[in-house]
């Protein structure tokens, strides 16, 4: 039998090894399922892991998608450095949408450049008020802040679902569940013309900066992480937790909400039911692969986005299933959380020893 | 002014890419781009579409080659998956769900050479036609044959979203169940979506602890149809034959037959003479079918169902004839008139007799 003891001291060089050690095993594994599925497996990784990195249109396409995810991971590393669990992005990005998309539609037919920063605005405060409920429910009544976030994803997903069949409803769309096309000052500038890029990637670039920088030289930023890695130290030391539960579900459910926005006035262009297409949660999967650290995470934004967009292209060029991008990303987080766990403790045989026993 | 320079650099461009397919490609494959909503695997909506995909590629053999995109959600991602096939060189491109809509229409004006296809939907271009079919005239089959069979004068309805296409389908299934059967009743369940097997045997099951004893859907799973075989009971397929899932329980399927529409539009496209349309066949065209009856239709009511069929075929029989009232009781169609497209396009009302209140 194996057991899995607890390492002293995990390596730090192989903290920062572990997502591209995981990166490299899951081209390895994806080798090898091609192979094993009849393809050629060196052309199908090109198609999977290059073709998104060989053309312009690509490229941007790579930007629009990982926009999201970096706004909404950059937001929630704060929370998982202090052990905040906001697992309910996704119905803040909903949210944010919802009220960023709002204000387009009241002026759906008022152009004005003082609309987009309106939008976002409300898109912020969207997110913010849907985080709020979690917040306020575990600061005052110690409600798991997990349960109540997530919950609150499906609230808020029928809440839009509801709005765009109803109120929203375009009026000229023969009742099909979809609000107005937003006018062109109420979508986000494209970066680069006849593409799709946005000035969201930008903004999120900027966010992450921010973020990293805040974390890694104000006090907001040691207040979390002492509060992550040593609770009493932080309550000893007069932090007020119920503060830093705010700070973070504020910051996470705000940057969850701009992204919503984002995405509705950015590559969509107007409110439909199926706008939130998961962001929130793989972002989860995001913040992890980026150690929790903004730069990291811009890094793992784009290479998540890389696996959409190359599963994409697979299915296009080589015909292979659309499950090739759940599987893709599925053994990404296995190989990370397997390294993880090899990198914090050691594999031992069972042989009860009494050194093993104390240490 | 914008505006204007850019629709001039779009007819430029236009006119460069018209001249440039003008002298090659010309004995090249014609590609075809298929981007699907569901699985292919679904056994319904997306299942029938790719149906059509093969039929393209019986019938055409080595002069086509054609290309699909699954499991594309109607959001953000869809204007990148028509692009990326308009790029990679298809000739003409079918998006096979609503919510492709404006993703084409965008994706159209930046390829103009390309030909576009979208179903269901309700904007056109100069190289973007829409088709749907008229399902509503098989539910007013199934209607009549519910109405006849069932014990429990109840009947369970599995609806997705209050979209006109399936309002207008309860209706005409409970128009024509009426009209045969004055104590029949529906309940509908709304499971909000299109595919989900789990929640539309939940569906299923709550439907027959409510009395149901047939199950009509307007989903595209067979997971009602196996429900209704564990239960014993009988309940029309959709989209696609699923006999095989309840042989004792499907009375029939209404099926989508996209083939002969397909094979013609790419056919068109080869010929040059390919046009933006407006498409929206039935029992006529071939566009709906209904699956073999089950032996377990009674000689009568087989008989029933086949002449309103014919009828409808004929173009004698239009499922929504007057007098028809509103749910409210307010009148839509006086007596003797049939409905115009355009209200059965927009349909967001009950007609008069269906219980509930359309989800808002």
């Amino acid at each position: 039998m194996l057991r899995l003891e607890l390492r002293k001291e995990p390596s730090r060089a192989m903290r920062y090894a572990t997502p591209v050690l995981a990166v490299l095993l899951t081209i390895l594994a994806g080798g090898i399922m091609f192979a094993l599925m009849g393809k050629d497996p060196v052309e199908a990784l090109h198609v999977f892991f290059i073709s998104p990195l060989s053309d312009l249109f690509s490229i941007t396409e790579l930007m629009v998608k990982a926009s999201p995810l970096i706004l909404i991971a950059v937001g929630l590393s704060f929370g998982f450095r202090a052990g905040v669990w906001n697992i309910g992005a996704e119905g803040q990005f909903t949210v944010g949408a919802l009220t960023g998309g709002v204000v387009a539609l009241i002026f759906y037919n008022v152009p004005g450049i003082w609309l987009l920063p309106m939008m976002t605005i409300a898109g912020v405060l969207g997110g913010m008020a849907w985080a709020a409920i979690p917040a306020f429910l575990r600061t005052r009544y110690n409600a798991n802040e997990i349960l109540v976030s997530l919950m609150l994803t499906y609230v808020a997903i029928l809440l839009l679902s509801v709005l765009v069949h109803g109120p929203l409803r375009d009026p000229e769309g023969l009742n099909f569940p979809e609000s107005r096309m937003f006018h062109d000052s109420a979508t986000l500038p494209i970066l680069i013309a006849g593409t799709r890029a946005n000035i969201g990637f930008v903004v999120a670039i900027l966010v992450a900066i921010t973020a990293w920088i805040v974390m890694a030289r104000h006090v907001i930023g040691f207040q979390v992480r002492v509060m992550g890695e040593a609770p009493l130290a932080a309550r000893f030391s007069g932090f007020l937790e119920s503060r830093i539960v705010w700070l973070c579900l504020m910051i996470s459910g705000g940057l969850a909400g701009m992204a919503g926005l984002f995405e509705a006035a950015g590559s969509v262009g107007q409110l439909v039911p199926m706008l939130p297409v998961g962001y929130g949660f793989t972002a989860i999967i995001v913040a992890f692969l980026g150690r929790l650290n903004p730069i990291g995470i811009v890094a793992a934004g784009l290479v998540m986005a890389v696996t959409y967009i190359g599963g994409e292209a697979a299915q296009i060029e080589l015909g292979l299933p659309s499950a090739v991008t759940g599987v893709f990303q599925g053994m990404l987080l296995f190989f990370l959380l397997g390294i993880d766990v090899l990198v914090h403790y050691q594999i031992k045989s069972r042989r009860p020893s009494a050194v093993a026993a104390k240490s | 002014m914008r505006r204007l320079s850019n629709a001039l650099v779009a007819m430029v461009a236009a006119v460069g890419l018209l001249a440039a397919a003008g002298t090659a490609g010309a004995a090249d494959k014609v590609k075809v781009g298929f981007i699907f909503v569901g699985p292919i695997g679904d056994h319904g909506w997306s299942y029938e579409h790719n149906q059509g995909r093969l039929a393209i590629e019986k019938e055409f053999g080595d002069k086509v080659e054609t290309t699909y995109v699954e499991n594309v959600s109607e959001g953000p991602d869809a204007e990148r998956v028509i692009q990326r096939l308009a790029q990679g060189g298809s000739d003409i491109i079918f998006t096979t769900s609503f919510g492709f809509m404006n993703p084409t229409i965008k994706v159209a004006k930046r390829f103009p050479k390309v030909k576009f296809e979208h179903a269901t939907g309700f904007k056109r271009d100069a190289n973007v036609s829409t088709y749907s079919s008229r399902f509503y005239e098989g539910r007013h089959v199934i209607g009549l044959i519910a109405g006849k069979m069932t014990k429990t004068n109840t009947i369970g309805y599995i609806a997705s979203f209050p979209i006109p296409e399936v309002v207008r389908g309860i209706n005409a299934a409970y128009l024509a169940a009426k009209s045969v059967n004055p104590d029949i009743k529906f309940k509908v369940v709304w499971v909000s979506t299109w595919f989900d097997p789990g929640k539309e045997a939940d569906a299923a099951k709550a439907l027959i602890d409510q009395g149901a004893d047939i199950l009509m859907q307007h989903t595209d799973s067979p997971a009602a149809m196996k429900i209704a075989e564990e239960a014993g009971i009988f309940a029309f397929g959709q989209a696609s034959d699923m006999h095989r899932f309840g042989p004792n329980a499907q009375l029939t399927s209404i099926v989508d037959a996209w083939s002969p529409y397909y094979i013609s539009r790419v056919k068109a496209v080869m010929d040059g003479t390919w046009e933006s349309t407006d498409t929206w066949g039935g029992f006529d065209s071939g566009m709906v079918l209904l699956s073999d009856y089950s032996d377990k239709i009674p000689a009568d009511v087989r008989e029933m169902a086949e002449k309103a069929h014919d009828a409808i075929k004929a173009g004698t029989l239009h499922p929504f004839t007057g007098p028809i009232n509103k749910q409210d009781g307010s009148v839509w169609l006086k007596a003797g008139e049939t409905a115009p497209d355009g209200d059965l396009l927009g349909m967001n009302f009950y007609v008069e007799g269906v219980e509930g209140s359309l989800p808002k």
